[in-house]
């Protein structure tokens, strides 16, 4: 087996164990982002506050490992932020993506971080993006 | 043991060559190319390339030559009646949907039936839904079973006065099986349909011998059999094609046009509108020698051998589900597995790491995979080029991945 892998232990870690994968309990928005051709379907949950707070989330649905890790990632990293404040790291997350995000934005997405690699992974771009997407769709509504 | 010399074959494949590391297992996606299929490409560009059909200059004489003498070459390893039956396309979706667009405005008319397989390649079914749309026809699916045979009882039990054309896979992409193509073209016979045949998987890996199996229509790809991409044939009965209407319309496919009238070519020209690809059909030639030289039932009992080497040994593996049958012989080099709790896209990166190229996904046979109640597969396919220590590596590598996930 080569002993480089991208699936690192923070990857493997939020994909079996995630914090964040279960129903909603109480109201919130919810919305699904599928990728057709691989089959990754998610259900975003969010609750907002009044005044633009993410204060809880959670997501539901199947699909491979890096979206699966992908998203708990992302909802570690926005809860408890603003609206504004989490778009502004799927902004960074996307940059990070394509090779273009510096060290500091990287740092600043914390676990996140550990799927920078999929830069050199162009048909798995999809998969890590998919959490994110689907919470951006969401402010959009 | 086969008569095949794998290490020295391997010699043949510039690919092979520069990635001594690289265990290509995704055969049932494309195939490698050989030398002699590049240079014989090469060389007719460089020696005899001039638009085929149309100068009246020895040059365009030798392009015409080369392409017809390909046509030959086709009809011959296919065993059929005259190059008349071999009409050139793109590739094993173009002859498809060639087939599916001439047969509709032929004979398909509002509630006619078609016939496809629950287990077809995308390309031989959505073509046939297209045109059912636009007849008005119905589609009627034919189930397989657990293995992925498409049984001649089931088809009878589908077939109705209204049933016009049946169309199915002779080798699975998912499972491996092959069909009995003489059984199915027997029961359409008796019901005066026509039966349409995908043999993208199954020419490349075995005889076919078109007079012995009946199918009135036969479509692969040259890229699964060792030729260029952009190059593939649909054979068909004589007298089927002179009833068909062309598909596309264009360049040298007409006898004579005015403004009031058109004659189209005789089959097979009538189909190959505009310039066609005389390189890819020299490649595609030059291929079938490369293989009619191995011998076809050298390459069956090579590729038999590898694929009893890999589920043997992948089957002792903790944690592994092979989709279809349980024997070797049903699988012709086709092994489509589920790693338990990994997603296959997971397990065919996980291999990449290790330089081992499979498919994962649903292989362009989706509603196969809801039938079967699976979402989604890994495949490893092989072709008698690969070796034991490739099949090893591979079993290796997937042994490793639940670990490496957690579990």
């Amino acid at each position: 087996m080569n002993n480089r892998t991208f699936y690192n232990q923070i990857l493997t870690e939020h994909n079996m164990r995630p914090s964040h994968k279960h129903m909603p309990a109480g109201p919130v928005i919810s919305l699904r982002g599928v990728n057709p051709s691989c089959g990754d379907d998610i259900t975003l949950h969010l609750k907002l506050s009044e005044d633009g707070m993410i204060e809880d989330g959670c997501f539901t649905g199947d699909g491979c490992a890096i979206s699966q890790a992908s998203a708990d990632m992302m909802l570690d990293l926005i809860i408890g932020k603003t609206v504004d404040e989490a778009l502004r790291l799927k902004e960074i997350f996307i940059r990070m993506i394509r090779g273009e995000a510096s060290e500091e934005e990287i740092e600043s997405l914390e676990e996140a971080s550990a799927l920078r690699d999929i830069s050199h992974m162009p048909a798995r771009v999809k998969c890590a993006v998919l959490g994110w997407h689907t919470f951006g769709e969401m402010t959009k509504k | 043991m086969s008569l095949i010399d794998v290490k020295e074959i391997r010699k043949d494949f510039a690919l092979f060559r520069d990635n001594p590391n690289l265990a290509y297992l995704d055969n049932s996606a494309t195939s490698q190319k050989p030398d002699c299929v590049l240079d014989a490409v090469r060389e007719f560009y460089e020696k005899e390339n001039a638009n085929p059909f149309r100068g009246i200059y020895d040059l365009s004489e030798k392009a015409t030559a080369a392409y017809e003498s390909a046509r030959k070459t086709v009809a011959s390893f296919l065993n059929a009646q005259s190059e008349k039956e071999i009409v050139f396309t793109r590739n094993a979706s173009e002859s498809l949907n060639l087939s599916a667009f001439s047969l509709g405005e032929l004979m398909v008319g509002e509630g006619d039936e078609v016939v496809v397989s629950v287990s077809e390649h995308h390309s031989n079914m959505l073509p046939w839904r297209a045109m059912a749309e636009r007849r008005h026809a119905k589609i009627r699916y034919l189930n397989c079973r657990p293995d992925g045979e498409l049984r001649a009882e089931d088809l009878e039990k589908l077939m109705t006065d209204r049933t016009k054309i049946v169309a199915v896979t002779a080798m699975s992409n998912v499972f491996g099986k092959k069909n009995d193509l003489k059984a199915l073209a027997a029961v359409a016979h008796k019901h005066n349909a026509i039966l349409v045949a995908d043999g993208a998987q199954s020419v490349p890996h075995g005889k076919t011998d078109v007079r012995e199996t009946d199918a009135d229509l036969l479509a692969f790809s040259g890229h699964k059999l060792l030729a260029p991409m952009g190059i593939g044939v649909l054979y068909g009965k004589k007298r089927l094609l002179d009833r068909m209407p062309p598909f596309l319309t264009g360049g040298e496919m007409i006898e004579r046009v005015s403004t009031e009238e058109i004659v189209y070519s005789e089959a097979p020209h009538k189909f190959e509108a505009g310039t066609v690809n005389a390189g890819g059909a020299v490649g595609l030639a030059r291929a079938i020698r490369y293989i009619t030289d191995l011998g076809i039932e050298n390459i069956e009992e090579r590729e038999k051998e590898l694929t009893e080497y890999a589920l043997e040994r992948l089957s002792r593996v903790p944690g592994i589900t092979i989709v279809g049958s349980e024997r070797a012989e049903d699988h012709n080099g086709i092994v489509t597995f589920r790693v338990q709790n990994v997603h296959p896209h997971d397990v065919s990166a996980i291999l990449a790491e290790n330089d081992i190229a499979v498919r994962a996904g649903h292989h362009c046979a989706e509603p196969l995979h809801r039938f079967i109640g699976i979402p989604s597969t890994t495949r490893a396919s092989l072709m008698f080029y690969n070796t034991e220590e490739e099949i090893d590596r591979f079993v290796t590598a997937v042994s490793g991945i639940r670990g490496l996930m957690g579990y």
